[in-house]
């Protein structure tokens, strides 16, 4: 994506978004559903890959935040049944970014599969605190959460997402969190706070995720903690790598891709874990860089 | 403005090992000072107490005038200390022009808002960080690498761009470490104009660790020596030469 015609994207993206849902009344509910699936799904990947792909920050607590942000936005329009639904996913985002702080901050002296490791431990916590709290509905979850989650509300904040992590990587200060990735101990001699840049990429990152937990809440209308539990974060994990760690395009490919794909692989349902893994490891062997990654040429023929 | 990094009585120990001994040191003005000595002298470990990596046991850095001695990196940075390393590190899946341009940023105010508004001001602002690269890109002759991988540029041409990336901090104080290691002499010959050129050029002080004897002797006004991370000595390249010490614990004796 050109960097100086983004703005003109995001409007772009945001028109069409509202056209199709103008339009949404008339498509059969099914496909509708798997729309819906697939936009948050490119919500949650594309932040994840802020954190994960761009900042090299291996995280596993992306359902987690996921839990964050639906769990408390149902909970608000439920309470409160607010005449604009974007207060629901604002306050969904803002409750994620909050955990993304707290996880964010003391994860900052762990790298690597020490991170990954508190991650997941973080995200089990979360998915074990709704469990119990008998103000999220305990084991059962939340249900009868109004259906509020639209086509557009769903393509308009993906269409935000992308413009968000493109526009803050693509520029000066973007180029921070790649060279975090790339290596911290330089990175902090050229004045580049790594911390500074893993906090924001964690809250940003959390944000997303919380807002797509919101959607995700009022579009299946139960929220039980079950479904965030480490598997879930994952899936998303998978589609950063599938895309290529650090490729918008390449993310937003696989989300669509391993969205769909199991709707056309339902009556193997329960063999969509070992395909997979299989999917993982074929790729892992074949091409380390990511599926959808335009292979360059550097040296020593890599 | 003259600029003095000072090193009062530092001593750094892990656990039993004293790495680095009661250090005096001081660079100023527009000093190059080498810094020698025999492999695991404590060194490269000098240089990241200096540049915040490490917090010396005992002992206080200043920089001008200012105790810098709990200061980590990124602050040392913006307060005029660049550095290299012995290991080229570069940011691999950068550009050249990028990897200057990360550094560039340093002394410019513009940060997420700016990114996320795409406005006027931030164009300009990314224009005239676009003209900083290629000026500096173009004076260390880099200019036609711009869009290459960093890590894919011949060996000789790492160092220069590290070095670059280090100026683009706009330092008062430049480390190298170890930037001769693994050259031919053609190149370190190109190496010692190049220090001399970035000195005179933008009037900074180099404190420079080398093994390399024809480099240190060649180009450093003062050099001290490290011995198991004691100084043993500091003067000029001539006095430094003939201190028996010094020639007991690196140069060597002549046999003849």
């Amino acid at each position: 994506m050109n960097a100086r015609n983004s703005k003109k994207w995001l409007l772009a993206a945001l028109g069409a978004a509202l056209v199709i849902s103008y339009f949404s009344a008339q498509f059969n509910r099914y496909y509708l559903g798997v729309a819906i699936d697939v936009g948050i799904n490119i919500i949650l990947a594309v932040s994840l890959n802020l954190i994960n792909g761009h900042t090299g920050q291996f995280s596993l607590g992306h359902a987690g935040f996921m839990a964050v942000g639906g769990f408390t936005a149902a909970k608000f329009t439920l309470l409160t049944a607010p005449a604009f639904f974007p207060l629901s996913l604002l306050i969904g985002g803002l409750m994620a970014a909050l955990a993304g702080l707290l996880v964010g901050v003391p994860s900052l002296r762990l790298r690597g599969d020490y991170l990954a490791i508190v991650t997941l431990g973080f995200g089990e916590i979360i998915r074990v605190i709704f469990q119990n709290s008998q103000a999220f509905g305990a084991a059962t979850g939340l249900t009868g959460i109004p259906d509020l989650t639209t086509l557009f509300w769903t393509f308009g904040t993906a269409a935000i997402t992308v413009y968000v992590v493109t526009s803050l990587v693509n520029s000066t200060y973007g180029r921070g969190f790649i060279c975090v990735r790339d290596d911290e101990v330089a990175a902090a001699a050229i004045g580049i706070s790594p911390t500074r840049y893993k906090v924001t990429a964690f809250v940003v990152g959390a944000f997303f995720a919380g807002v797509a937990g919101a959607l995700y809440a009022h579009h299946k209308t139960v929220m039980q903690p079950d479904g965030f539990n480490f598997i879930r974060s994952i899936d998303i994990v998978v589609m950063v790598i599938l895309g290529g760690m650090g490729r918008t395009t390449g993310v937003i490919i696989a989300a669509v891709v391993l969205t769909v794909l199991p709707e056309f692989l339902r009556e193997f349902a329960s063999y969509r874990m070992i395909l997979y893994s299989l999917l993982i490891i074929g790729l892992m062997l074949a091409r380390p860089e990511g599926l959808f990654t335009i292979r360059k040429r550097t040296n020593a023929g890599a | 403005m003259s600029v003095s990094l000072l090193l009062d009585s530092i001593t750094l120990r892990f656990g039993g090992l004293t790495a680095v001994s009661a250090l005096n040191l001081s660079v100023s003005g527009e000093d190059l000072l080498g810094l020698i000595g025999p492999n695991g002298a404590g060194k490269t470990t000098v240089f990241n107490l200096i540049t915040g990596v490490y917090t010396p046991t005992e002992g206080t850095i200043t920089f001008n005038g200012r105790p810098t001695t709990r200061f980590k990196a990124p602050q040392l940075a913006r307060l005029g200390i660049a550095r290299t390393f012995q290991n080229i590190r570069l940011f691999g899946s950068l550009s050249v022009f990028d990897n200057v341009r990360a550094a560039v940023q340093l002394h410019r105010s513009h940060g997420i808002r700016d990114a996320l508004s795409r406005g006027k001001s931030f164009h300009e602002s990314e224009k005239v960080v676009a003209d900083q690269v290629m000026e500096m890109l173009e004076l260390f002759r880099l200019a036609r690498l711009r869009d290459e991988p960093a890590t894919s540029l011949p060996y000789g041409e790492q160092r220069r761009l590290e070095i670059v990336r280090a100026l683009a901090t706009q330092p008062k104080l430049l480390l190298l470490d170890e930037p001769a290691a693994g050259m031919n002499p053609t190149e370190k010959v190109e190496l010692m104009k190049l220090i001399q050129f970035v000195k005179d050029k933008y009037k900074i002080a180099v404190l420079l660790v080398e093994h390399d004897m024809q480099v240190v002797m060649g180009i450093c006004q003062r050099i001290a020596v490290l011995d198991h991370g004691i100084k043993i000595a500091e003067g000029t390249p001539t006095e430094v030469r003939a201190d028996p010490k010094v020639i007991d614990a690196y140069l060597g004796h002549e046999h003849s």
